[in-house]
């Protein structure tokens, strides 16, 4: 790829983060082994569902598919944009290479397990 | 509890609907059902010469669950979700997500033909499309 290629392809990246988006609600619960979170990506196929880690974030995005019939007029909309997208900083005890996900029915639900080390653990007191 | 969207945007948009909503409130006659913004599930409706199209935004539902009724002129979704598991020991740090039962009313125009209505479940999102009355259609009438 020519550097041309690269600046375009960080321009169009740039650009659907700028695009307008809804939040999706979520539930976050932590448990001793890690942390479960479910996202409400209603209208949200599995193709057109992204989820990424990087550097430390977690980015939950989805674009929604409304099967429209031609020539429809919306008169009420509680929904007014077609994309989700939420963005979660992560902590370093989290094993992000194991991460586990099901998607159903617009219910998305992560598994993101604690790392080996960083599981809670009884320390002994010692006396002397 | 209007105030809050169940998707909400950037500042300014909420800002901006914020404001839509109190003239909706004080200015003009509000619905009798009220402003439903904010609870579940959100619904679309839009509509074609030849239908009437409603899609309520309801994720992580069973379909046989969800309860769709036309009568006299409305149609009324309604069913539950059960809240998210929590297991003993854990703590929950957001929850947003709806949970409970629901049921959200709406007024359907007066030329639909409540024979002819199919509903659809798929991704979470719910579709109800519902034919006009044939004699409601537009046609064109012939000059002898």
């Amino acid at each position: 790829m020519n550097m041309n290629e690269s600046t375009q392809v960080a321009k169009a990246a740039e650009a659907a983060r700028n695009e307008a988006a809804m939040l999706p609600p979520v539930d976050v619960i932590e448990d001793t082994g890690g942390i479960t979170l479910y996202a409400d990506l209603p209208g949200v196929p599995k193709d057109k569902l992204s989820l990424q880690v990087e550097a430390g974030t977690l980015t939950i995005e989805g674009e929604v598919a409304l099967d429209v019939p031609q020539g429809m007029e919306a008169t009420h909309a509680e929904v007014s944009l077609p994309r989700y997208r939420r963005v979660f900083t992560l902590s370093k005890e989290l094993d992000t290479q194991k991460v586990n996900a099901e998607f159903n029915q617009g219910l998305l639900k992560l598994r993101i397990p604690k790392a080996e080390h960083a599981k809670p653990r009884r320390i002994e007191v010692k006396l002397t | 509890m209007y105030y809050r969207s169940q998707y909400p945007r950037d500042l300014f948009a909420e800002l901006d609907r914020l404001q839509r909503e109190m003239q909706e409130a004080f200015d003009f006659s509000p619905s009798i059902r009220g402003l439903a913004r904010g609870s579940f599930p959100a619904i679309n409706v839009g509509g074609t010469p030849s239908s009437v199209d409603i899609y309520a935004f309801a994720p992580g539902l069973d379909p046989a669950s969800i309860d769709v009724q036309l009568e006299k002129g409305t149609l009324t979704v309604a069913g539950e979700r059960k809240a998210a598991e929590v297991p003993e020991k854990s703590t929950v740090h957001i929850n947003e997500r709806f949970g409970g039962a629901f049921r959200r009313v709406i007024t359907l125009p007066d030329d639909v033909d409540s024979e002819s209505i199919d509903a659809k479940y798929r991704d979470g999102l719910l579709h109800i499309a519902i034919q006009r009355k044939q004699e409601a259609q537009p046609r064109r009438i012939a000059i002898k």
